[in-house]
C-alpha cells in the first residue's frame, strides 16, 4: 500500500517541474528583467571598449573593430543551432513539451544572427581582403546555415498541427546539424581567405588583452541578448499554443451548442 | 566621435546594420508577445478557459 503511494506521487524534480509550460513561465518570468539589465550593461561596456578603449590593429587599423560584432554574431549563428539541435533531441527522445517551444522560438533568432554574421563579415572582408564575398568553405557553409534556418522557419509555418510539425522539424534540424562541424573545420580543410581559429586554441589566444577584452564583453552581451529574447519568445509561444487550444475549444463549444 | 580612419564607412555600416537588426528583433519579439497576450485575454474574457483552470466565473 505504501509502495502504491510512492508510485502515485513521485517526487518532482526540476526536470518534471519545468516540463509544465505554465510552471516554466511562472518560474522564468522573474528572470527577464535582470537579463535585460545585464544585456544592456554588457552592451554599454562592450561598445565603450570597442570604440574608445581598444587599439587599432597593426595591420588592419580600425577595421578590427568590426570583429566585435562579427565574431559574436558568428558564434551565435552556431550556438543557436546547437540549442535547436539539443531541443530537437529533447523533442524526439523525451517528448519534452518545452523542447518544441524552444526549437521554434530559436529559429528566427538564429537566422537573424547568421544574416548579421554574413553582413558584418562581408563589410570586414572588403577593406581587408579586397572582396565582399568569396565562395570558399567558411562563407559558403555559413550561407547554407542561413538557408537551413529559413527552411526550418518555413516548415514551422507549413504545419497546422504544431505537435506533428515538431517531429518532422526535429529530424530536419538534426540532419542539418552536420553543417555545424563543417563550418567549424572549414578553415582547416579548405584553402580560404578566412583566418583559422584564433581565440579558443590549445596554445592560448593569439590576440593581445586590449583586443580580447572588448571581444569577450561583446561576446557575452550578444549571448545574453539571445538568452533574453529566447526566453521571451518561449513565453509567447507557450501562450500562442494556449490561444490555439482555446480557439479550438471555442469552436467545439459552438458546434455542440 | 573618434577618427575611424579610411574605412570608417565600412565600420559604421556594420554597426548600424547590427543595431537595426537587433532593434527589429527586439521590436518583433515584444509585438508578438503583446499580440498573443491580447488574444489570450480576449478569449478568457469571453469565458473560454482551459479545463485545468476550472469553470468560467
Amino acid at each position: 500500500m505504501s509502495a502504491m503511494t510512492v508510485v502515485s506521487a513521485p517526487k518532482q524534480r526540476w526536470w518534471n517541474r519545468i516540463a509544465h509550460p505554465g510552471q516554466f513561465v511562472a518560474w522564468t518570468r522573474p528572470l527577464l528583467w535582470p537579463l535585460v539589465l545585464c544585456t544592456a550593461l554588457l552592451f554599454a561596456v562592450g561598445l565603450w571598449f570597442a570604440f574608445f578603449n581598444s587599439p587599432q590593429d597593426y595591420q588592419m587599423g580600425d577595421t578590427v573593430r568590426i570583429m566585435y560584432v562579427h565574431v559574436p554574431t558568428a558564434w551565435l549563428s552556431q550556438f543557436v543551432y546547437a540549442t535547436m539541435a539539443v531541443s530537437a533531441l529533447g523533442s524526439l527522445v523525451w517528448r519534452h513539451p518545452l523542447a518544441d517551444v524552444a526549437m521554434k522560438a530559436a529559429a528566427p533568432l538564429g537566422a537573424s544572427f547568421t544574416a548579421l554574421a554574413l553582413f558584418t563579415g562581408s563589410l570586414w572582408g572588403r577593406p581587408t581582403w579586397g572582396t565582399f564575398w568569396e565562395w570558399d568553405g567558411r562563407m559558403t557553409s555559413t550561407l547554407v546555415l542561413l538557408f537551413i534556418y529559413l527552411g526550418i522557419i518555413a516548415l514551422w509555418r507549413a504545419f497546422d498541427d504544431q505537435l506533428r510539425g515538431a517531429r518532422v522539424i526535429a529530424v530536419f534540424t538534426l540532419v542539418g546539424a552536420v553543417n555545424i562541424p563543417i563550418i567549424k573545420f572549414s578553415v582547416d580543410w579548405w584553402s580560404t581567405l578566412h583566418q583559422p581559429a584564433s581565440v579558443f586554441r590549445a596554445d592560448g589566444p593569439r590576440m593581445p588583452g586590449s583586443i580580447l577584452t572588448p571581444l569577450f564583453v561583446m561576446f557575452f552581451a550578444f549571448t545574453f541578448l539571445f538568452i533574453t529574447l529566447q526566453l521571451k519568445s518561449m513565453h509567447t509561444e507557450i501562450k500562442r499554443r494556449r490561444v490555439m487550444s482555446l480557439e479550438r475549444r471555442a469552436v467545439q463549444g459552438a458546434a455542440d451548442a | 566621435m573618434i577618427d575611424l580612419g579610411p574605412h570608417a564607412l565600412f565600420i559604421v555600416s556594420a554597426y548600424c546594420g547590427v543595431a537595426l537588426v537587433v532593434a527589429a528583433l527586439i521590436g518583433w519579439t515584444l509585438l508578438d508577445a503583446r499580440r498573443t497576450e491580447r488574444r489570450l485575454a480576449d478569449l478568457e474574457a469571453r469565458g473560454i478557459r482551459r479545463r485545468s483552470a476550472g469553470p468560467a466565473a
